[in-house]
């Protein structure tokens, strides 16, 4: 799941400063999970708005409302009326679902409430950690599950560096050495082989341009059906 | 010959090599550099001109090293990862073997989080081994990374660093193996105190028959005092300290620590010295370049060979 952080108060204050009509977007796939930017986020931000403003005599309508999903037009649509009802969205989606509602609302500025920081998954409850950097090259196969490029801070290809001791990372006493988990399992899978031979240099032109990508099979069955009809 | 460096000539003449350590300056200001090499002149034969060591920015080591051959000295250009891809990488590298410099060190290089601006991107397009083995590429097939053919090759020494403290232990040798492949021509190592760890590192290094294959140069460095010996023991990624060497600096009289560091170190490089298939030291005083002469003098390690 994208795995988000919500912005500090005083930021999020700053950047409604001025509006009177305010709509606090939620969004209901992994900025829920991760507790960041779900339904019950939005009410507690909303209370705190209130709360701050009625403290600085400050007069501006606060609404609520949260969505599936805000990287999807289909939920979106919906709440258009909504959105054009208020004269800034705070969305509390990832970087994605604030530019899907920035492309919709046009006109209407958004917001963002969240910082998205990473993929990642759930380690315990209320506790998450990046597993993947979407380098559109997925190395994973090799490496014994464990991604090289996201989980060592150096991204290196042929480690471990010569800063892994006990298995730690030098970087930080507390962050697990990606190699070592990689050499450990791989050695328990009996596949050290995978890195005895070099690795060549990775190609990053995956990662040169925004990316996009076509079903091209969904997107001919829909066209004919369009013209069938 | 592969750069015919002094450096290179020293090691293939079988004699026990030094080198040495040069930091650049946090400055502008040749004159640091100067002084330096004037202390190091005469007791290595070659020496190593770091790049930003620990993420702080320094004078760049091409640029420092053409100062230190000025005064006299061989240099052998570090090279890190850290802040330029591979197209920036191989436009000094060409760089370097153009302005007469012959040895180059490849390195991953210091994470940007260790150093004084933390902000920084990190750039890590290859690592260590990826730029030894884009190197030698280049020196010998002519060819660049992308497999662009060049009319008139880089002549480098190519070193590469090991460490024989880090872990996983046993995949240490695998390691250095990988980087013997890639095309490494010599070796340095991480400072050892150690001495038995490192001789086990060296047993499998052997078994595998590598030190036949790359010149290994054991690292090493004198410590000014227990504080530091402390310091290194448990702040220092990377190294292994272990208690009676923290304990030795201890038991130095008071205003005696600096001359219990240099024996010490002189101690260490005769012990590693009787290890088969260590081809040399590399001595590593960083800011403490005044200590170089009195070590290797003591370790018996004078003169050097003039080639």
């Amino acid at each position: 799941m994208i795995v988000g952080e919500r912005k500090p108060f005083e930021e999020i204050k700053e950047s409604l400063r001025g509006y009177k009509k305010v709509l606090i977007l939620g969004c209901g796939t992994c900025v829920s999970v991760c507790m960041a930017g779900g339904e019950k986020e939005v009410e507690l931000l909303a209370t705190q708005l209130r709360m701050a403003n009625k403290l600085n005599n400050e007069d501006a309508e606060i609404k609520e409302a949260t969505i599936q999903r805000q990287c999807d037009r289909e939920y979106i649509e919906p709440i258009m009326k909504m959105i054009e009802e208020c004269d800034v969205v705070l969305s509390m989606a990832c970087g994605a679902g604030v530019q899907m509602v920035s492309d919709f609302s046009e006109l209407i500025p958004v917001m963002p409430g969240l910082n998205t920081r990473f993929i990642g998954v759930a380690d315990g409850e209320g506790s998450w950690s990046e597993k993947c950097r979407a380098c559109g090259n997925c190395v994973l196969g090799e490496h014994a599950g464990i991604c090289p490029i996201t989980r060592c801070p150096k991204s290196i290809l042929n480690g471990p560096c010569g800063g892994s001791q006990l298995g730690k990372c030098e970087t930080d006493p507390n962050r697990d050495c990606a190699w070592a988990l990689i050499y450990d399992r791989l050695i328990k899978q009996g596949k050290l082989d995978n890195i005895i031979n070099i690795a060549p240099p990775k190609d990053f032109r995956t990662q040169d341009f925004p990316a996009t990508q076509v079903n091209e099979a969904y997107v001919k069955a829909e066209m004919e059906e369009v013209h069938s009809q | 010959m592969k750069a015919g460096s002094n450096l290179e000539k020293v090691l293939e003449s079988g004699a026990f090599a030094v080198t040495g350590e040069l930091g650049p300056p946090q400055s502008a200001d040749p004159a640091v550099i100067e002084e330096k090499a004037k202390l190091l002149k005469g007791y290595v034969d070659a020496v190593n001109v770091t790049d930003g060591q620990t993420a702080i920015v320094r004078m760049a080591s091409w640029a420092a090293s053409l100062i230190a051959l000025r005064e006299g000295l061989e240099p052998t250009v570090q090279m890190t990862c850290r802040d330029r891809n591979r197209i920036a990488l191989q436009m000094d590298i060409l760089g370097i073997s153009g302005l007469g410099l012959k040895n180059l060190l490849c390195l991953t290089g210091d994470h940007q989080s260790f150093g004084n601006h933390p902000q920084a991107k990190g750039v890590f397009d290859i690592d260590s081994i990826q730029l030894v083995q884009m190197v030698k590429n280049m020196r010998d097939d002519k060819i660049f990374q992308c497999g662009d053919e060049m009319s008139v090759p880089p002549s480098l020494f190519i070193g590469a660093a090991a460490n024989p403290f880090a872990d996983p232990f046993d995949f240490r040798a695998v390691r250095l193996a990988k980087k013997i492949v890639a095309g490494a021509d010599f070796i340095q190592t991480q400072i050892i105190y150690n001495v038995d760890r490192f001789a086990r590192w060296m047993e499998a290094v052997r078994q595998q028959e590598l030190h036949k294959k790359v010149y290994i140069l054991a690292g090493v460095a004198p410590i000014k005092s227990a504080g530091a010996a402390r310091y290194m023991k448990n702040k220092v990624p990377g190294m292994d300290v272990p208690d009676e060497v923290v304990d030795r600096m201890s038991s130095a009289p008071k205003g005696e620590a600096k001359q219990m560091g240099i024996d010490l170190c002189i101690d260490i490089i005769k012990q590693v010295r009787q290890i088969e298939g260590v081809a040399g030291i590399h001595l590593m005083a960083i800011e403490w370049e005044e200590a170089v002469a009195e070590i290797v003098e003591k370790a018996g390690l004078l003169p050097r060979p003039k080639l």
